[in-house]
């Protein structure tokens, strides 16, 4: 742990977005994780995509449950609101929130024991509800927070540090997310920022539920020979599917490339995701096609990245729900309370 | 490109911005850590060892290292680097003790030093403990040379002079004051090994123009005037008085002349204010004492009635600037100007004079400026036992440089004498030690302070401008001092890289607050410089680059604006970054010879 503050002097080009914020604007304290954790690089790509997008610091909610990963946003959007959860609780709590108030952007933030162990339930109503957030695991493999034990999303024949070999089936998120209805899934890796901040950003702008398996590695603990959350290991055998730009409504559309290897794919409100095939055949609108896809290469001890699937029309939530426009927090007595005479027709209608 | 040699002094010496700039190589962030520690003598014997004058440069030097200072690229001002270097003359107590003894034997040879300047105050102090016999001749009945004659009290008391120069005398050289050498072959026929030829840029220039004869009893040159105020020959001048120049003579003369009965003092200068040679703080010191600066006005005239001057008229220009950029000053066709005075300062430049320095004795002086060619590196003359410094080598500079020029002449001496090449440069002495006391503590303080620089107190004005004797600056107190000292950033402290540690986690990058640290795909250094995290505009500034990383990329680190502030090292999880002190000793002469 570091134990000056970040100096709050920066580089004299920094730039500022349109809000007039730097990008260190949308920092929070210095972290307490342990040096070189992948966590931290995961956070400092929240902040890039945050501040490109212009988002104001205040209509965010942090969402997250326990864990080294679960304590990070405690270290990033220091402006923004935030909700440690239980463990594994986060789905849960950022559903009630999104239900009162669905204006605010929803930013959870979990672990692989967080997500795939204590709150397997919790992630799986999540994403079959369609909640309209953005949904990281910052996956390590390990319990990081509680010395390391071997999470559920460990590899069977992974080894720990102790050299104990994982005899457990791994539970893979991208599958179980693909197979219960999520309409954006993505892969990526806290060691590639150059994939990882555009595919924050495309998650950020989509109107549903948006999970990011995002490998990340324990330098603690689960970053030695014989681990498959390593640095080593997962740069060795990283296969990207694709690569991402994403361009907002004002600009203009500009990307030049090969025939047949970009593909453009609007989204609902007007933003397109150009997206630079690097395997030509892949088709990101196919859930069915990718489940197989991801199998495949998995078998074949490929870890794959990039944007996964995308639902170009996603339905969320309050869609399924038929809520009003109005965010619930925000409706008056006149609205919530209809009053006698309504209860009068409705018991009738009962009668 | 080329992973970067880390080991080649200069490379990390260039970090230290403010220590690369002093032309003596000053290792600033080391006294200024000390200072911050209360080691206020450490950190005078430091600078005492670089720069010779530490008290009398803490309140007057030039200071080429504050606008190199990297403090003042990432916020308004740079650290007050001058005056913290006169915390360290005011608190240090008494030093006699630590000054190098007078050596016991003699090393047989005898040097003549004209002069008794800083410059050849400097080849005094360095060449008096190898053993030398020293003989310094100074038309002057006091030694110090300028820094004496012409620098005004209220800016350099008295007895920071006579302290100052008193460690140099008390080595033992011979002093032949009020004796002015006018012939160098009379010095050369008395037998000495080498002389050192430090004799200063000692004429005013003269502004030959109607009416300066008939003027003349009310017309003072600038340098003569002042150094006869120095030496108590003038106490008065009239109540109206206009000063003609933009340098720091200039201000001197006009703060000198608001003490001594200027009520009305202005300064009238060619140029415009952004062009005066002066230093802004000499300009604003001026300003603040009520003399207003008047910009493009050429002198046309000194006009007088019967046979007293009454005031200059002044052609009012504009700044017109031709093809190639140069500048000229146009009549605007305005009336010429009057102003009314009293007298008139003249400090419009200074010139060399070596009318002693006879033209047939076999040194070679160049035909334009009819000045001694001189080695810029060994300070030889043509005739190789006559070495040149200071103000006397290449034109008026300052202190600084007098004592740069002073140190390197010393070793060009001492090496003559030994019969070594003076051509061959004794190479300077490196020390790195990492910084590392726990995991993460260091023994520098590496919170970076953002206080805002720190104003030295000033005297009251009234008392100030009503004796030339007070000095303006109060200096900084211990509590003002320290505060100052934590602004700076440790540039000394290196970011040091290992490129066989490193796993490219990227904490490194995503801590670092200004954006100093890259991973990326290699390239020419034009190409590299606009692909980091934050372009590298700074050419002056290098690219640190490592050998190639496990993924082919390598790291790129921007020197430009690193606040040294360690972060990058204690977010390593592997100690690929390392904080480590670089110290850089500049050889002197006593470490100049292989033989000694
Ligand atoms: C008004 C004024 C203010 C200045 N203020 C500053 C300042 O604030 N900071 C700064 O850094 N610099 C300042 N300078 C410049 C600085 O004083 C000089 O650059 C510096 O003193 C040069 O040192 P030197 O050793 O080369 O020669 P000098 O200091 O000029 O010393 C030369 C000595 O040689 C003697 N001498 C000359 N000819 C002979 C001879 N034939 N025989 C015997 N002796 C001889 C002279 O009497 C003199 O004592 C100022 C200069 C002036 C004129
Ligand atoms: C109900 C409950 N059970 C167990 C724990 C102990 N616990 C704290 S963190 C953690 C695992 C966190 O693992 P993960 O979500 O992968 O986070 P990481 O630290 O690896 O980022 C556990 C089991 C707890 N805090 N609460
Ligand atoms: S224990 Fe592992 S997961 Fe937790 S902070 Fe340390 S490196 Fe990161
Ligand atoms: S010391 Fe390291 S972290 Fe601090 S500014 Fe320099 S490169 Fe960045
Ligand atoms: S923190 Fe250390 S290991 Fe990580 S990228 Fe930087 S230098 Fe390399
Ligand atoms: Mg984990």
């Amino acid at each position: 742990m570091t134990f000056i503050p970040k100096p709050k002097l920066h580089h004299p080009d920094l730039q500022k977005n349109a809000l007039g914020y730097t990008r260190r604007d949308y920092e929070g304290p210095v972290s307490t994780l342990c040096a070189g954790c992948g966590h931290d690089s995961i956070s400092a790509a929240i902040v890039k995509a945050c501040f490109e997008l212009d988002i104001e610091p205040h209509r965010v909610a942090k969402m997250s449950g326990i864990g080294c990963s679960s304590k990070t946003p405690t270290y990033f959007l220091g402006a923004s609101h935030g909700f440690n959860s239980v463990h594994g609780r986060m789905p849960s709590v950022a559903t009630g929130a999104n239900l009162a108030n669905k204006d605010l952007i929803y930013l959870g933030v979990s672990g692989d024991g967080d997500s795939a162990s204590i709150g397997i339930g919790q992630f799986a109503h999540a994403m079959r509800r369609g909640v309209n957030m953005v949904y990281i695991v910052e996956n390590n493999g390990v319990y990081g927070l509680t010395k390391g034990q071997f999470s559920a999303t460990s590899d069977k024949g992974a080894k720990s540090k102790r050299g104990v070999v994982n005899s457990d089936e791994a539970i893979d998120l991208v599958g179980l997310a693909l197979q219960l209805g999520a309409t954006f899934v993505a892969r990526s890796f806290s060691g590639d920022k150059t994939q990882l901040v555009p595919l924050i950003e495309a998650a950020l702008q989509h109107k549903g539920i948006a999970f990011i398996d995002c490998i990340s590695p324990c330098v603690a603990f689960n970053n030695h020979e014989g681990s498959t959350k390593s640095f080593d290991y997962v740069r060795e055998h990283n296969e990207a599917l694709n690569s991402l730009d994403v361009i907002s409504g004002r600009e203009e559309i500009t990307v030049d490339y090969e025939p047949g290897t970009m593909e453009m794919v609007t989204q609902h409100d007007g933003s397109v995701l150009a997206l630079r095939k690097l395997h030509t055949s892949y088709d990101v609108n196919d859930r069915v096609a990718a489940l197989t896809y991801m199998q495949e290469r998995a078998a074949a001890g490929e870890i794959v990245t990039g944007l996964l699937y995308v639902d170009p029309n996603p339905r969320d939530l309050h869609a399924h729900l038929d809520t009003v426009e109005t965010p619930l927090n925000a409706l008056n007595d006149d609205a919530l309370v209809p009053g006698a005479r309504a209860l009068e027709r409705i018991n009738a209608g009962l009668r | 490109m080329q992973p970067t040699d880390i080991h080649d002094p200069d490379y990390f010496h260039k970090v230290v911005d403010c220590q690369w700039a002093c032309p003596a190589h000053t290792p600033v962030p080391e006294y200024i850590r000390l200072i911050a520690d209360g080691r206020y003598a450490d950190a005078f014997m430091i600078n005492w060892k670089s720069n010779v004058f530490p008290g009398i440069l803490g309140r007057t030097c030039d200071r080429p290292c504050e606008p190199a200072c990297r403090r003042g690229r990432v916020e308004d001002e740079p650290v007050a680097i001058c005056r913290l270097k006169r915390v360290a003359a005011d608190f240090k107590g008494d030093v006699s003790d630590r000054m190098p003894p007078r050596p016991t034997t003699r090393n047989g040879k005898k040097i003549a030093l004209i002069g008794a300047g800083p410059a050849s105050l400097t080849v005094a102090r360095d060449l008096a403990p190898l053993g030398y016999e020293l003989v310094i001749y100074d038309g002057d009945t006091r030694a110090g040379g300028m820094i004496r004659s012409q620098i005004p009290k209220f800016r350099l008391p008295e007895e920071v002079i006579d302290e100052e120069v008193g460690y140099i005398t008390a080595m033992g050289p011979e002093m032949r004051l009020g004796q002015r050498v006018d012939s160098l072959k009379g010095v050369l026929d008395e037998g000495y090994d080498a002389v050192f030829v430090g004799t200063g840029a000692p004429r005013g220039r003269d502004l030959p123009i109607p009416g300066r004869e008939e003027g003349a009893a009310n017309i003072h040159i600038g340098i003569d005037w002042l150094s006869s105020v120095s030496f108590g020959h003038i106490a008065k001048i009239g109540k109206r008085v206009i000063v003609l120049g933009g340098g720091n003579t200039a201000m001197d003369c006009c703060r000198s002349a608001r003490r001594l009965g200027g009520d009305d003092v202005k300064v009238i200068v060619r140029s415009g204010f952004e062009e005066m040679k002066a230093s802004p703080w000499e300009k604003e010191d001026a300003m603040g004492e009520d003399i207003p600066i008047l910009n493009m006005l050429v002198p046309i005239a000194f006009i007088h009635e019967d046979g007293k001057l009454v005031g200059m008229t002044f052609d009012k220009v504009r700044a017109e600037y031709d093809a190639r950029g140069r500048r000229n000053l146009v009549s605007t066709g305005e009336e010429p100007q009057f102003h009314g005075c009293d007298d008139v300062l003249v400090a419009v430049g200074q010139e060399n004079a070596f009318p002693w320095i006879e033209r047939d004795i076999g040194m070679t002086f160049d035909d334009r400026w009819d000045m001694p060619v001189v080695d810029e590196t060994t300070f030889q003359s043509t005739l190789k036992n006559v070495f040149f410094g200071g103000d006397a080598a290449f034109g008026p500079k300052n202190i600084i440089w007098a004592v740069a020029h002073g140190h390197q002449a010393a070793i060009s001496i001492h090496k003559f004498c030994q019969g070594e090449d003076v051509a061959v440069r004794p190479p300077p002495g490196v020390t790195v030690v990492s910084q590392k006391m726990g995991i993460h503590e260091w023994s520098y303080d590496n919170n970076v302070s953002l206080d805002l620089r720190f104003k030295v107190p000033h005297r009251d004005k009234f008392a100030a401008l009503s004796d030339i004797k007070a000095e303006v600056e109060l200096g900084f107190d211990l509590k003002l001092a320290f505060n100052e000292a934590q602004r700076c950033l440790n540039c000394d402290v290196q970011t040091v890289f290992d490129d066989k540690l490193c796993i490219e986690c990227d904490a490194c990058v995503d801590i670092c607050p200004v954006d100093s640290i890259s991973f990326t795909a290699n390239g020419e250094e034009a190409d590299l410089r606009t692909r980091l995290s934050a372009p590298a505009t700074n050419q002056t500034q290098s690219i640190y680059v490592s050998q190639g990383l496990k993924t082919g990329r390598v790291m790129a680190k921007d020197e430009d604006v690193c606040l040294h502030c360690g972060l990058c090292a204690e977010r390593c999880p592997t100690g690929a970054w390392d904080m480590q002190r670089f110290l850089i000793d500049v050889a002197q002469a006593e470490s100049a010879c292989c033989s000694k």
